[in-house]
């Protein structure tokens, strides 16, 4: 039977909201009055689920609440959620930066984190010096990095420059060579945290192979993603984070579709549609987004062959430049395009002036049956801001499809199902 | 069925009294690795490379000099005030860098302490060392002025107290490592203290027999002047090597003790800090 090993009971991890600082010496006296005659501590019965759309009454959040889960040697676990799900306060938890604020968690063998590519790099140093100091930042000792040097070199593909200062690397260059660091480790346990988002199509292949290589050499790996089309590739378990619970722990399959279904079609009030918080300092800020049928009525569950359009309201409280909105369409978590609304419209892009903005964007007809989710995020200059992944889902049904003519099964292979006319020449030419 | 073997266990407390000194062992070499980027640092792309590290003892020399020495005309001892001001400077300057550094390690590294987990007394650790290596470059400089000295000036009488030295340099090392760490882990939440940081160390020099021998304290009221770790540890070196100052075994040894003392309670509260400091700071 296989080993377990990482055994996590009942971890939780509490934060504080607002500012530290002036006004907390009251509430640290009091805790440390309590805990000095054993009482337990004041705080920690307070606290509210991590819900960050609705503004709470309570200072304290429980980011990760009672997590409970064991995982087994070999294991290649895909840890997802929506942002602020708790993902990557789990992953610190279990990489030891951060302690918890109750329970335990064990963990047999060597643990190594990669929770950023490059974690040390000292622009100064060379990159021979970088991968040494890299390595033993990581908890290698000098010894095992001089083993696995030149296949660390060989892998990050920059031999030629490795007596040359890290700051006169190209970014990709850097990202290769922490990355290949990272990925010679040998640790019992690895845990990573959507590093692979950084570097070309290529070498994310590349890390990829090199991770389920490593998980066959019977190393456990926890892999934090929001490619979920990566996450179903490589795991084989998954874990599913919502506002600091656990919800699903098992197969990566259904992980992945609890995980869809966890996904909002609705706000609070029962509307279809997520409404956001208003910051009235930000520069740029979604308001609404919702999903409608052709008749402009919001609506969580579409039917095959009905239109579907994105409704998504925000503001610009200044002019911008160089500014465009990208809306995404994943269907099971697998990314099916990208669209911006300067793709159309280059007069957009070049300057946009402030006011309040409302889009509807139809999407096309041929999407098959699934869980649909979106994501939708503002781009600055080639730099994402403010992205909310995954914000909204819609389920498409096919089940009401006539399917007595047998080609419309549901099983079809490919991943869109358009409908496409076939125009026949007249008659049937006769043989 | 059987107790399972873990490696690593993960919980909200720490046993206060376990320093973890095992851990920096196991991270030994990352602690060399950090020695030799700081000390790398100092020589990229710069002219004068290493030669800075002489360059500040002998400026403030020159000026304590002139200040103190000409102007107040605090007295030496005897001792050529050139000598005198730049032993207590170069041991002076060892432990304000090392304690100065030190009370900021959290803030200047919340960033890699955010990112991976390694050893975290190792940089702290680092920081003593380095200025450990420049304390020893800018000894030989000290050396230098005092064979001449030694040479043409016959009041200056070195005695077998000198071979103390390692214990000077460990006491002095302990005293800016747990008084940093102690700085560090109360500065992660209130940041209040830090300002006085600066402006307590050039205090704390005046309160050492720096510019002034401890025998210009009034009697009465030189039991004060000792209770300031630091005083026994200037006095013996210069009585030590120039033959000239104050020496008690029982001021070393309280000197010694608080040392101890310090470290411990300052790898105590590091270690408490460091679980959590990341959320804080």
């Amino acid at each position: 039977m296989a080993t377990t090993v990482i055994k996590a009971e009942n971890l939780s991890k509490q934060y504080r909201l607002g500012t530290i600082g002036t006004g907390n010496l009251y509430s640290d006296i009091t805790r440390w009055w309590h805990s000095i005659r054993g009482k337990e501590d004041p705080f920690l019965i307070y606290g509210e689920t991590n819900d960050q759309a609705v503004k709470g009454t309570s200072e304290y959040v429980w980011a990760l609440r009672d997590i409970s889960f064991e995982v087994e040697q070999g294991d290649l676990v895909g840890l997802i959620g929506k942002n602020g799900s708790g993902k990557s306060t789990l992953l610190k938890l279990l990489a030891k930066i951060t302690a918890p604020t109750t329970g335990e968690a064990r963990l047999k063998g060597r643990v190594a984190s990669m929770l950023e590519v490059g974690t040390g790099f000292h622009p100064e140093l060379t990159g021979r010096e970088n991968v040494f100091l890299n390595g033993t930042i990581m908890g290698m000792t000098k010894k095992e990095v001089s083993k696995k040097y030149d296949e660390i070199v060989e892998f990050a593909g920059v031999a030629r420059y490795i007596d040359t200062p890290i700051k006169r690397y190209s970014s990709g260059m850097s990202v290769r060579l922490a990355f290949s660091v990272a990925a010679h480790l040998d640790p019992e346990i690895l845990l990573v945290d959507e590093v692979l988002a950084v570097g070309d199509a290529e070498f994310q292949q590349k890390c990829l192979g090199k991770m389920s290589g490593i998980s066959q050499e019977g190393r456990t790996i926890i892999f934090v993603s929001h490619n979920l089309g990566s996450v179903r590739k490589l795991c084989n378990k998954g874990l599913v984070l919502s506002k600091g619970h656990l919800v699903f722990d098992g197969k990566v399959s259904p992980a992945l579709d609890a995980y869809l279904d966890s996904l909002p079609t609705h706000d609070s009030q029962g509307n279809n549609a997520i409404s956001f918080n208003i910051d009235q300092s930000k520069l740029f800020q979604f308001t609404e987004i919702s999903i409608e049928d052709g008749h402009g009525q919001s609506r969580g569950k579409l039917f095959y062959g009905e239109d579907i359009v994105v409704a998504l309201k925000y503001t610009i409280n200044d002019d911008c430049r160089h500014f465009s909105t990208r809306l995404s369409v994943a269907r099971n978590g697998e990314t099916l395009f990208w669209s911006f609304d300067t793709d159309e419209n280059e007069a957009l892009y070049s300057r946009r002036a402030k006011g309040e903005y409302s889009a509807k964007i139809a999407l096309p007809r041929f999407f098959k049956a699934g869980i649909y989710t979106l994501s939708i995020s503002f781009i600055e200059l080639g730099i994402e801001k403010e992205e909310h992944v995954d914000v909204i889902r819609f389920v498409l049904d096919d089940s009401k499809l006539d399917t007595t003519i047998k080609s419309w099964h549901a099983g079809r292979p490919g991943i869109l199902k358009p409908r496409l006319n076939w125009v026949y020449t007249e008659h049937p030419v006769e043989v | 069925m059987k107790e399972e073997k873990w490696d690593t266990v993960i919980t909200s407390k720490a046993p206060v009294f376990d320093l973890r000194l095992s851990e920096i062992w196991r991270y030994r070499d990352l602690l060399m690795l950090f020695v030799k980027r700081d000390i790398a640092q100092v020589y990229k792309q710069t002219i004068l490379g290493p030669l800075w590290f002489f360059i500040q003892p002998i400026i403030t020399t020159v000026v304590f000099t002139v200040v103190f020495g000409k102007m107040a005309e605090i007295p030496t001892d005897g001792i050529p005030p050139v000598l005198f001001y730049l032993s207590g400077i170069t041991f002076w300057n060892f432990f304000a860098e090392s304690l100065n550094k030190a009370s900021t390690v959290f803030r200047d590294n919340q960033n890699i302490f955010g990112k991976v987990y390694f050893c975290r007394l190792v940089l702290p650790l680092s920081i003593v060392i380095n200025n450990l290596v420049k304390l020893g470059i800018q000894l030989t400089m000290f050396l230098l002025f005092y064979f001449y000295f030694l040479v043409t000036n016959p009041l200056i009488q070195p005695n077998l107290y000198a071979l103390l030295f390692p214990v000077l340099v460990l006491t002095t090392a302990g005293l800016a490592l747990g008084f940093g760490l102690i700085i560090t882990s109360l500065t992660a939440k209130y940041r209040d203290l830090l300002f006085l940081i600066q402006f307590g160390i050039q205090l704390w020099m005046f309160a050492t027999p720096i510019i002034y021998p401890l025998s210009e304290v009034p009697a009465g009221r030189q039991i004060y002047a000792v209770l300031n770790p630091m005083t026994a540890v200037i006095e013996t070196f210069k009585y030590g090597f120039l033959g000239e100052g104050t020496f008690s075994w029982l001021y070393l040894g309280y000197s010694t003790g608080f040392m101890l003392i310090i470290v411990i309670a300052g790898i105590i509260s590091f270690n408490r800090i460091e679980k959590t400091f990341v959320d804080i700071i």
